[in-house]
């Protein structure tokens, strides 16, 4: 049976339903607790599990970050609430020099099963301390996992999967621009496999790839070129990293056209590293350069015209498919 | 005249002692003089008596973590001379399978947590390592060790706030050897004893010398008997010295022969020696066994270490996830 949920309440149910199944999973972060969270996705939360699960931290983000790690090498199974990933900057050397490292570093002996997971990316006028994408730079860890959910029902199977089969720590970005989009969500339990793309949408003339909000643009513009006689493939890549390219390739196999959109800043951005694989993996398949829509490379301003010529948007996707497809204006 | 401890204790450390002292040692010798041993290298010599008092002050089930310095934290645990003069070597026999390196020994079966490079960083994941003993209900205590310098780190700050908040069963051990590689502590804060530092947080505290395993064994003893009783976090302060420079590159142009000097006739070694002859718990000769014997498990664990197998080069893409089938990029 399905019934229509939340993105928060997708985040919340598959917390609650490991929290109930396992007794070493807990929930540690800033207004988690008695605020229910500031984007609400832990309300309710502490009622059901009381303080000893449901931990409210001081702002206070590389300590607690500290004590999840330390937990998660000592038994536990935390999962770290991050108010924004932009905050989680003052934590990543825990999660840089000791989350990722300490398995390699220790020969195999300390592992690290924990979920860091929040608000990342832009979301509205936010100004440039509050609007910064992590994927790309987390992605460039090894020993870690990535995750970038587009809608409800991933979100739920993913963060459910992370929590409870992933030994590795997993960084899993959100967006406070989506915790209130609806989706038809189950509700019997299921998990979904880390590092497996998912086709939103077949096409034949172009493969658009995208992941978390963007997966909105990328849809919206295979939309428009429908309306165009274009047939868009529209990939959801959902794990960065690992990062499903054979899905890509098999799609640009049939499409000999690539064009990505994401939100990250161009350089060496998730976008660099499909290119890169792609080209080499499918060079002969291509009909057009590989193609990108990033955000500005620079810091995002507040003004709102100024947020919006900074972003990626189905105008500019469309135009950059239109290039792609050699189609005379 | 009645001593404070058994025969047996300080015959214990004694033996820990020297063990420690005779590996850091050699291998230094085998870094210097063959080229054996690579990378930084940081000794424990002179603060030996730290591991002794702190290992008949707390149980086998007991967590320790620590900065770089770790060869004699490591060896008190009980990760074998064989195992840790491997990993100096870089071999795959060695504690961290020749992945770590001198700054990161790691033996999780003995309970020992590293080995950090990042000043102060183990703090705050210490923290951590106790937060999950209390989670659990059980009654063991963490020892977190920094030097001087860690001291000065943001970390060690919202650390000791959480641990306090939250009545962690962690002691935090600052090893105050007066130099955070070449800059004394005067210069590197207003407030010098770093015991104090505790007072913003409420935490008790306590400060004393570390050249002494008596010394340190009661001090220790406090704080852990506080933690098992969910009294939470003790700050220590124990004022020691390493006779050797910050890593083995150091010229230690900072201080003079003679501050050096005047530590060494402190010798935590010396004086359980001189304990243990005075009150006829052994004699020179007996003592001479026992040197003996150390000198035989240092020298096998060069000949183990020598002897042993380089990592395979496909260890490059292992442990560095847990998952078996992560698919590494490989061009």
């Amino acid at each position: 049976m399905a019934r229509t949920i939340a993105f928060r309440e997708a985040l919340r149910e598959a917390m609650s339903e490991e929290m109930r199944r396992d007794e070493r999973v807990f929930l540690m972060g800033e207004e988690v607790a008695e605020y229910n969270g500031a984007y609400k996705v832990s309300q309710g939360m502490l009622a059901e599990f009381g303080p000893k699960r449901v931990i409210d931290t001081p702002i206070a983000e590389l300590g607690f970050t500290a004590v999840g790690v330390g937990a998660a090498q000592n038994g536990l199974r935390p999962v770290v609430e991050f108010m924004t990933w932009n905050f989680a900057v003052l934590a990543l050397d825990q999660i840089l020099n000791t989350a990722s490292k300490m398995l390699a570093m220790s020969g195999g002996q300390i592992s690290c099963p924990i979920v860091f997971r929040g608000g990342n990316g832009s979301a509205g006028q936010l100004g440039a301390q509050h609007s910064t994408a992590f994927e790309a730079l987390y992605a460039n860890i090894p020993g870690i996992k990535v995750v970038s959910p587009s809608n409800p029902y991933d979100a739920k199977g993913l963060l459910k999967q992370a929590i409870r089969y992933e030994e590795d720590p997993v960084m899993f970005m959100e967006s406070e621009q989506m915790y209130g989009d609806k989706m038809e969500v189950p509700e019997e339990e299921y998990y979904i496999e880390l590092g497996k793309a998912d086709v939103k949408r077949a096409g034949t003339d172009v493969t658009i790839v995208s992941f978390n909000k963007m997966m909105k643009v990328a849809l919206g513009a295979a939309a428009e070129l429908e309306k165009e006689g274009v047939s868009a493939e529209v990939i959801d890549l959902r794990s960065i990293r690992p990062l499903d390219w054979q899905t890509i390739l098999e799609s640009v196999k049939k499409t000999n056209r690539l064009v990505i959109v994401e939100e990250q800043w161009p350089f060496a951005s998730v976008s660099s590293e499909i290119a890169y694989r792609i080209q080499k993996e499918g060079f002969d398949y291509l009909d057009a350069p590989i193609r990108r829509i990033t955000a500005a490379d620079a810091p995002l301003h507040y003004a709102p015209n100024l947020v919006a010529a900074a972003l990626p948007n189905v105008e500019r996707t469309v135009k950059i498919v239109k290039e792609v497809m050699y189609t005379k204006k | 005249m009645a001593t404070k401890f058994s025969k047996e204790t300080y015959l214990y450390w004694y033996e820990l002692m020297q063990l420690i002292r005779q590996f850091e040692l050699m291998a230094e010798e085998k870094y210097k003089m063959e080229g054996k041993i690579r990378g930084f290298f940081h000794a424990y010599v002179g603060q030996e008596a730290i591991a002794a008092g702190c290992m008949t002050a707390t149980r086998a089930e007991d967590l320790f973590i620590t900065a770089y310095r770790d060869h004699g934290l490591a060896l008190a645990k009980g990760i074998s001379a064989d195992s840790c003069m491997a990993e100096l070597y870089g071999k795959a026999t060695g504690c961290a399978k020749g992945k770590g390196g001198s700054m990161h020994f790691f033996g999780k079966k003995e309970n020992f947590y590293g080995g950090h490079g990042i000043v102060g960083a183990q703090i705050g994941t210490g923290t951590g390592l106790a937060f999950a003993e209390k989670y659990r209900g059980t009654d063991n205590v963490v020892l977190c060790y920094f030097g001087d310098g860690a001291a000065r780190q943001g970390i060690l700050h919202e650390s000791f706030n959480l641990a306090m908040l939250w009545k962690l069963p962690v002691i935090y051990i600052c090893e105050n050897n007066n130099y955070a590689m070449g800059t004394s502590v005067e210069r590197t804060s207003n407030v010098t004893d770093i015991y104090k530092l505790a007072d913003a947080y409420e935490m008790p505290a306590d400060m004393f010398d570390g050249m002494s395993a008596e010394t340190v064994h009661e001090g220790i003893s406090r704080a852990v008997k506080r933690a098992r009783e969910g009294g939470g976090p003790t700050l220590i302060e124990i004022k020691t010295y390493r006779y050797k420079g910050h890593s083995i590159s150091d010229p230690q142009k900072y201080r003079t022969k003679e501050e050096v000097e005047e530590y060494r006739s402190k010798d935590p070694i010396a004086q359980v020696m001189h304990t243990i002859l005075e009150n006829k718990f052994a004699t020179e000769e007996d003592l001479k066994v026992i040197d003996e014997r150390i000198d035989a498990v240092v020298n096998n664990s060069v000949k183990f270490a020598e002897e042993s197998p380089w990592p395979d080069d496909s260890e490059v893409l292992k442990d560095i996830y847990v998952d078996q089938n992560y698919p590494f990029i490989v061009d």
